[in-house]
């Protein structure tokens, strides 16, 4: 009887003591301070900016750290029914190509713009990989401003990567096409007769406009699979490197056929010799039809096409590009702070290898070249580049490796290398100097792709913080039917051990994130747009120039909206008529927008921020009287900020 | 019979453990009506004084231009519109008070015991519209202009 009670005592003591707390404590991340370094109070602004390409959803979010706090998502390549991008007629042109209006893209890589090759807060550049494009976003208003196609490409993966001072923004093929494009059988990428391009961007830090972005010049390269690319800094500063793999030339089952060669190679391109060859007239005008799209603020976003490009062939240029043997397959190439190593991700080999900047230099005074070069790029020995292979599986029992799979490295400020390990789901640290040494092993839930350290591709990291960007997700949160929200989980890497903080949802599919220590963007971020500055064609900066401008059958309505009311009131148009709606927000204050909406246009939502003007376009096609309304609520009134438009 | 007495209190104790009384907030509906004498009230922000000289007709005039783009989205003279009428307004209040109000908006909203009892008049609070010092100083002569 008695040990019946004292069972039941500690049953119920049990009970008792869990009644009152929910759910189960997660294991490694609450065993230590961790909720202590992720909490910033409420009211409190996070330390770092954190932006992470969205993927397939073709836009970039932005994330604050170290509590992980969704800020703000920024549409770039797809059209955004939040705030009303690419719908607009404002921003609309920004996503036009030379095969028309593209909507949708998959932006990969967002790489912040470099001086003296740290993040200075500036711009934003991020690819979209279907349709070769770069973009450029403004950081004082976190807007895409401007969009540029790359011709004679495909596939554009290793894109956008910068040099020291955003000299260029580089972008390369990672899916090698005729070029210039013409159709010939499939079969000729394994004859050689596909090509891929290296394309030099400049960008105008001085202009006013947002016309920035201009192509240089292109390197035509033989056709492999350019991946990953890195520039160099400090000794390394004129050079910037170039993943590869598909050195087969396999057009099928690339999973088998293109896994055949033990080493594939990094590409190492001698950007200010491909200026000097420029400069000297060996590039030649190429057919290189492409889109080039800007938004200068308070007005509407411009589309030029242009036809021609300067192509420069290695053969024109001797000492522009050398490859350089890597096994095996790789898909990053990390420069480290210093400028002097080069680290491949060797996704399948069983090392991680280090290449010597300083040794590549020697190999090519003394031309130690292999036997075989490609398209007049010659091949550096292996051997005479080297600085030290990092032994990191286990062939015995995989499972035991260190890291299997290694895709991408990053580094901190004391040192250290973190590369991701696709395939044994962790990331692993290790020391990089005159030897490569194992530190530390930490899992990632699931399926790491990036890793990602706050100013880790820089020549002087921040080093507190890293972010593994997970591929598979799994158990890690609640279930959300098949379809799960990939995973990202945040260390601490300041101390000797790395510790996992805490671990957060992301949108889309982010490959790559950048991020950059808030206090270089928070200042400058703007708070309105001036109503003094809109350039507009059809804005109205106050109530008296508000109204309606028929030509024709086009209706021009010019609309103001302030809390909490629009005018005109109401507006007549006829049956038939072309009608456009310029919203004006005549706020000046901080965080005021006004939405717009229409009823049976198909453009449900226009978002306009204080000073702005946003215009919505249709054809009033039903006779009757449709109610528009404000779609964001602004203030106690809002429910009567409504008016209608007849249709007669 | 003791053991079921234990479990019967233990029960008790577990199935209460949790409950807690909420407490009911109470509107503090207390305050006065007396307001001090509203010429008094300088308001808060950068406008610490304001001398006025005899009427100024070209700052009266510049004045009017910013209000006609500026305020009369919310702003007529003789008649209550989204606010209120702004006729009488420079002998209702100080012109530091006006100009505090126009410059430093949000925060007159937010601390300013005369705006927070219109605010219960009028549902609605005024908006910043970025004018600079100087300009309200126009508008300000303006309005002087019109309880001439």
């Amino acid at each position: 009887m008695k040990t019946f009670k004292i069972i039941l005592l500690l049953i119920i003591g049990a009970l008792l003591t869990n009644s009152c707390t929910g759910g189960s404590s997660g294991g490694d991340i609450l065993a230590s301070d961790a909720a202590q370094k992720v909490y910033v109070k409420p009211g409190e602004w996070d330390k770092v900016y954190w932006f992470m390409s969205g993927g397939y959803s073709g836009n970039l979010t932005v994330h604050g750290i170290p509590s992980g706090r969704l800020l703000k998502t920024i549409p770039v390549f797809s059209v955004f029914p939040e705030n009303g991008y690419g719908f607009e007629l404002e921003t609309k042109q920004l996503l036009n190509t030379s095969h028309g209006f593209l909507p949708w893209d998959d932006s990969h890589h967002p790489t912040l713009s470099q001086t003296d090759g740290d993040s200075d807060g500036r711009w934003l550049f991020i690819n979209g990989n279907n349709t070769p494009r770069i973009a450029r976003i403004d950081l004082s208003s976190f807007e895409t401003k401007e969009i540029i196609e790359i011709p004679n490409s495909a596939g554009n993966h290793a894109s956008p990567y910068l040099t020291e001072n955003t000299e260029y923004v580089f972008a390369a093929t990672r899916f090698s096409v005729p070029v210039p494009q013409k159709s010939i059988p499939i079969s000729d990428f394994s004859k050689g007769k596909f090509y891929g391009t290296i394309t030099a961007i400049t960008v105008d830090g001085k202009t006013k406009s947002e016309s920035k972005m201009k192509i240089a010049w292109q390197l035509l390269v033989p056709g492999f699979n350019y991946d990953i690319s890195h520039c160099g800094k400090g000794p390394s500063h004129d050079w910037c490197f170039f993943s590869s793999y598909n050195t087969e030339q396999a057009y099928k089952m690339l999973e088998k056929n293109a896994s055949k060669n033990d080493k594939d190679f990094i590409l190492a391109v001698n950007w200010k010799k491909a200026e000097a060859c420029v400069a000297a007239g060996k590039a030649k005008p190429f057919i290189g039809k492409h889109a080039h799209n800007y938004h200068n603020e308070g007005t509407i976003a411009v589309s030029k096409i242009k036809n021609t490009i300067k192509m420069l062939r290695p053969k024109d240029c001797p000492e522009v590009a050398y490859y350089i043997p890597t096994p095996k397959s790789p898909h990053g190439v990390d420069v480290d702070p210093t400028g002097k190593y080069i680290v491949a991700g060797g996704k399948l080999a069983a090392i991680i290898p280090v290449h010597s900047f300083a040794k590549m230099k020697v190999a090519i005074k003394n031309k130690k070249f292999e036997k075989k070069s490609y398209g007049s790029i010659p091949v550096l020995k292996y051997n005479e580049v080297i600085h030290c292979e990092l032994a990191v599986v286990n062939t015995k029992d995989t499972s035991k490796s260190l890291c299997f799979g290694p895709l991408h490295t990053e580094f901190d400020n004391k040192g250290n290398a973190y590369t991701s390990c696709f395939l044994s789901n962790n990331i692993l640290k290790w020391h990089l100097g005159e030897t490569c040494e194992a530190r530390q092993k930490v899992p990632a839930y699931y399926n790491i792709g990036h890793v990602s350290v706050v100013g880790g591709a820089n020549k002087n990291p921040y080093g507190k913080y890293m972010l593994s960007l997970n591929k598979v997700t799994q158990d890690r949160y609640l279930p959300t039917g098949p379809e799960m929200a990939h995973a990202a989980q945040l260390y601490d890497i300041s101390g000797d051990k790395i510790k996992m903080i805490l671990d957060f949802p992301t949108m889309g599919e982010p490959h790559y994130a950048n991020a950059i220590a808030a206090e270089k963007i928070q200042k400058k971020s703007k708070r309105i747009y001036k109503l003094s500055k809109n350039s507009h064609p059809y804005a109205a900066k106050s109530e008296k120039e508000a109204g309606v401008i028929r030509k024709g059958k086009t209706v021009h309505v010019k609309l103001t909206a302030i809390r909490t009311h629009f005018k005109p009131d109401t507006v007549t148009v006829n049956q038939g008529d072309r009608v456009i709606f310029h919203v004006t927000n005549l706020e000046q204050d901080f965080d005021y927008p006004h939405g717009f909406a229409v009823f049976g246009t198909p453009i449900p939502n226009l978002l306009v921020m204080p000073g702005q003007t946003k215009s919505i376009e249709f054809t009033a096609k039903k006779k009757g009287v449709f109610p528009f309304y404000c779609t964001d609520f602004c203030s106690a009134l809002h429910q009567e900020m409504q008016n209608y438009i007849r249709v007669r | 019979m003791k053991t079921k007495f234990l479990f019967l209190v233990i029960m008790t104790i577990f199935f209460t453990s949790c409950e807690k009384k909420s407490e009911v907030l109470v509107m503090d509906t207390g305050g006065s009506d007396k307001q001090e004498d509203p010429l008094k009230n300088k308001g808060i922000g950068p406008v610490k004084t304001v001398k006025l000289g005899p009427l100024d007709v070209a700052l009266a005039k510049k004045g009017k231009k910013i209000f006609s783009t500026k305020c009369s989205a919310c702003h007529a003279i003789k008649t209550r519109s989204v606010g209120p009428a702004l006729i009488g307004i420079t002998k209702r209040r100080s012109p530091e008070w006006v100009m505090n109000m126009i410059v430093n908006t949000n925060e007159m909203v937010e601390k300013d015991p005369i705006v927070k009892a219109m605010i219960a008049t009028y549902m609605v609070k005024m908006t910043y519209q970025d004018i600079s010092k100087k300009d309200a100083r126009k508008i300000l002569e303006y309005f002087r202009q019109i309880d001439k």
